[in-house]
């Protein structure tokens, strides 16, 4: 605990500490472990209320504590680590491990380190543990898997003899062996153990530990063990450019001096041949089976299953069916729930409407508070669908996979394996889809996918296109069969991918550049996913949106209905013309707010009355920006109340041209859309307009939800403000070259 | 000399010495991917990278430039598993159960073959 005041600033880490313990000094453990051994399991397994999602200091992974219950009556707070295969460290969220084993940079200090073990890969596993024993920390390891194992399981005596920490073998998913695990972390609080193994590293190698322990900061001292492979820790992760943080120039700086010296010398290999040489070692004393005996064994059930899914021809049309079926869940399953959703919350405004006195409470109630609500929980559906799928795919291994077979595609753009997930997933909403990025580690990785993932034709764009398309461009063929509405759909998603993709690459090589990092990637045996753990996850995931980002999508909404309803028209005070009531409700909502308040009905109020409404000035100011995209200050009003959902455009433009509410496929709206004309008597809508106007939404980022997600998800409103600026200055520019190019070539 | 990436799915070989980038090479080392240790290419991702692995009985998959920093050496009885040398097992042991469930072309098939047969 001292360490972990003295490295912070006082205030910071008082309020981490106090976040992450609550009021009482509970014992802190730390599960850490390699990536896929059941660590989440095991947490669940564990935790037993206060269950909460934080984010590490500095750093946007995910960071979960919880209570547990101890024998005895005690509690515990326990913490998941991600999963690391190591300690050493290049980026901030490989120093994460590190920093949380030791107290460091904000984090508590641990009480006990809990290192869960995959039985079936138990020398990699070790590796993790040696490194934690090196560093003295207190430990106690929980053999996990021990089933799955069969015969390559060690003996958790005798590993337990061997290292000279407590083992426990466990079955996270089943809960086996989990009583005795709880008895071990008392019995370990309790009283201290020393480790036992010990790696012989050359005598050279030592040297070059000690001079590098002799410039160690006073708050990373300890015991001789511990300096020592604090040394070896900074002399493999130190490197010119690497990103950790919280690194003392001298100490960089003694340990280039170091690899100078050591010349020709592979200090990297020195270090880890010593350490696998000690491991190996205690594998002979702790396995029974030999490790030649299991290379001859008929190939596992996981080893067949992959010649399928992983196969060039099959392996890829099963890969297309699964992405299918997660597809169309997004697109089609979650729709009837999110009509449910719409049309109750539209109930429930009808209702409010009915009871409260008309003036401004009434509509900050209705139009501000409980449109803003439906606004957000429409969103549930697909998140928890999205979230069920991930779950699931990451569970039964399959996720990892996805990665292997898409990397080659998406590194051509800079894009992760796993960006495939949440790129696709965009096409239905690119909301679940930003949240879905956190299937990546890499910081870089899911920045990159977020700022494009908006991009993807969601399907709130497909009304608008519907409209035009169907009010611009008469159903005729090309070469007699092609119909030009369907190829005109078919383009615009083409558009969006095409640009998305070309997107990632000029970020990833300028506004998030980072080095490619070399891929290696564990392809984990396949295991059934294990349910409650999937749906908690879920659960999780929603949860947090509803807290986190539900509250700004909420004040967006309350600040859109100002804009659009604000100030009102001096004259009939009798009818407090709502303008865009209906467009800012939840679709379904919309005929019923009308046929409540009749006298509603009277169009021409309306669309005078948005005129006079800040957003119809600031229509009418943003006209010269428009005008040279081909676009009136009717359209401008149109797309300022299309921030709210890029679907609303449709019902806002209804209101513009005074035809009250009105769907995509409405005569009404299109007819008078082909009427419409400029001072001049030109047509304001020609097909190029329209050409313009879909380009624009393509690109443009018509999405408070999507800009609030993405605050959420990077802790920071830097990045959305980048996202909006960056997607509308590339609509703007893209739309002037179709108008006016389209209009220099005479269309 | 014989890299990671020019190793015909299926054949099975000994790491010589692992290069490139420091941060990587540090990453497949503690993976357990050091000089002396037996791995196996398992195949090739359908768009010709990246390529999966067996190590220490885990799966890793890395990608093909950078499987070309890492120096390997064949096995000597298995060298350069070929057409030839596969299609002798299927047909005379049926009787050795594990070997016949691999696939013919597999080389850990004819390694099983190649100790029991003298």
């Amino acid at each position: 605990m001292t360490a972990a005041r003295e490295a912070g600033t006082a205030i910071e880490t008082a309020q981490s500490m106090a976040s992450l313990r609550g009021e009482t000094a509970l014992p802190l453990l730390l599960l850490v472990g390699n990536p896929n051994v059941g660590k989440t399991s095991l947490f669940n397994r564990l935790a037993h209320r206060h269950e909460r999602v934080g984010n590490y200091p500095g750093v946007t992974v995910e960071r979960r504590t919880a209570e547990m219950a101890l024998p005895g009556g005690g509690r515990a707070l326990v913490a998941d680590v991600p999963g690391t295969y190591s300690l050493s460290a290049r980026s901030g969220e490989e120093q994460i491990a590190l920093s949380a084993v030791l107290g460091w940079a904000d984090n508590p200090r641990p009480d006990l380190v809990i290192v869960v073990v995959d039985a079936g890969q138990l020398v990699r596993n070790l590796y993790l543990v040696l490194q934690l024993v090196e560093l003295r920390v207190p430990l106690l390891v929980a053999l996990n898997m021990v089933d799955e194992a069969g015969e390559r399981a060690p003996d958790p005596r005798a590993l337990g003899a061997a290292l000279g920490v407590t083992c426990v073998a466990t079955n996270a998913r089943s809960g086996r062996g989990l009583d005795e695990l709880s008895q071990a972390v008392v019995a370990r609080l309790a009283q201290a153990r020393p480790p036992r193994l010990h790696v012989s590293y050359p005598a050279e190698l030592l040297r070059d530990a000690d001079a590098i322990a002799d410039v160690l900061p006073a708050s990373w001292r300890g015991s001789v063990e511990r300096e020592r492979a604090l040394a070896l820790w900074a002399l493999t992760s130190l490197e010119p450019d690497d990103e950790l943080v919280g690194i003392p120039d001298d100490l960089r700086r003694r340990c280039a001096e170091v690899l100078e010296r050591a010349g020709q010398r592979d200090v990297d290999r020195e270090i880890i041949e010593s350490r696998y040489r000690a491991l190996e070692t205690l594998m002979s004393s702790v396995i029974q089976a030999q490790p030649g005996a299991a290379a001859k064994a008929p190939p596992s059930l996981t080893e067949r299953i992959d010649r399928v899914l992983l196969h060039p021809a099959y392996g890829f049309a099963v890969f297309l069916g699964i992405m299918f079926v997660v597809f169309q869940s997004l697109f089609a399953w979650a729709d009837p729930v999110m009509s449910g959703i719409e049309a109750l919350f539209g109930a429930v405004h009808d209702l409010a409407a009915q009871h409260l006195p008309v003036g401004f409470l009434q509509d900050l109630i209705t139009r501000g508070l409980i449109d803003g609500v439906g606004n957000v929980v429409v969103f549930l559906p697909q998140i928890c669908l999205l979230f069920l799928f991930i779950g699931l795919l990451e569970d039964s291994g399959y996720m990892a996979r996805v990665a292997y077979l898409m990397d080659r595609a998406l590194r051509s753009v800079g894009l992760h394996g796993r960006a495939f997930v949440p790129m696709m997933s965009g096409f239905a909403c690119a909301v679940p889809a930003i949240m879905a990025t956190r299937t990546m580690e890499r910081r870089r990785d899911r920045l990159l996918t977020m700022l494009v993932v908006p991009l993807m034709s969601c399907s709130a764009r497909l009304p608008v296109y519907t409209l035009i398309i169907g009010a611009l461009f008469p159903p005729s063929h090309v070469f007699g069969v092609l119909p030009v509405q369907g190829l005109l759909m078919v383009a615009m998603y083409l558009f969006s991918t095409c640009i998305a993709l070309i997107a990632a690459a000029v970020l990833g090589r300028t506004v998030v550049r980072g080095a490619s990092v070399p891929l290696i990637l564990e392809l984990p045996p396949y295991r059934w996913p294990g349910l409650p753990s999937v749906l908690h996850l879920m659960w999780l995931r929603a949860r947090s949106f509803l807290r986190e980002a539900g509250t700004v999508i909420l004040a967006f909404t309350i600040v859109m209905w100002v804009l659009l309803s604000y100030p009102k028209l001096p004259e009939p005070p009798s009818a407090p013309a709502p303008p865009v009531a209906a467009a800012l409700a939840p679709t379904a909502s919309a005929p019923s707010v009308a046929a409540v308040v009749p006298a509603l009905t009277d169009n021409g109020a309306r669309a005078s009355a948005l005129e006079y409404s800040f957003g119809g000035r600031l229509g009418k100011a943003l006209e010269p920006a428009l005008a040279p995209l081909g676009f009136d200050w009717k359209i401008g009003v149109g797309i300022l109340g299309a921030f709210a959902a890029r679907e609303v455009f449709v019902s806002v433009m209804g209101m513009v041209y005074g035809l009250g509410d009105v769907g995509e496929d409405d005569a009404p709206l299109r007819d008078r859309m082909r009427a419409e004309t400029r001072l001049d008597g030109q047509p304001v809508y020609t097909p190029l307009v329209g050409l313009s106007l879909m380009v624009f939404f393509a690109l443009a980022c018509q999405c408070m939800s999507t800009l609030a997600v993405v605050r959420r998800e990077t802790r920071s409103w830097r990045w959305p403000v980048f996202m909006f600026g960056y997607m509308t200055a590339l609509a703007w520019v893209t739309s002037f070259v179709v108008y006016q190019g389209g209009r220099a070539l005479g269309f | 000399m014989l890299t990671l990436d020019q190793v015909i799915p299926g054949s099975t070989v000994v790491i010589e010495k692992v290069g490139g980038a420091r941060s990587f090479r540090r990453r497949l080392m503690e993976l357990g991917i050091i000089p002396g240790i037996k791995v196996e290419v398992l195949r090739i991702a359908p768009f010709g990278d990246p390529l999966e692995l067996t190590v220490r009985g885990c799966n890793l998959s890395i990608r093909a430039s950078q499987a070309r920093q890492v120096e390997v050496e064949s096995l000597p009885t298995e060298a350069r598993v070929g057409s030839s040398a596969s299609a002798a097992p299927a047909t005379g042991r049926g009787s050795s159960a594990p070997v016949t469930a691999w696939e013919p072309g597999s080389p850990s098939a004819v390694s099983g073959l190649a100790k029991s047969a003298p």
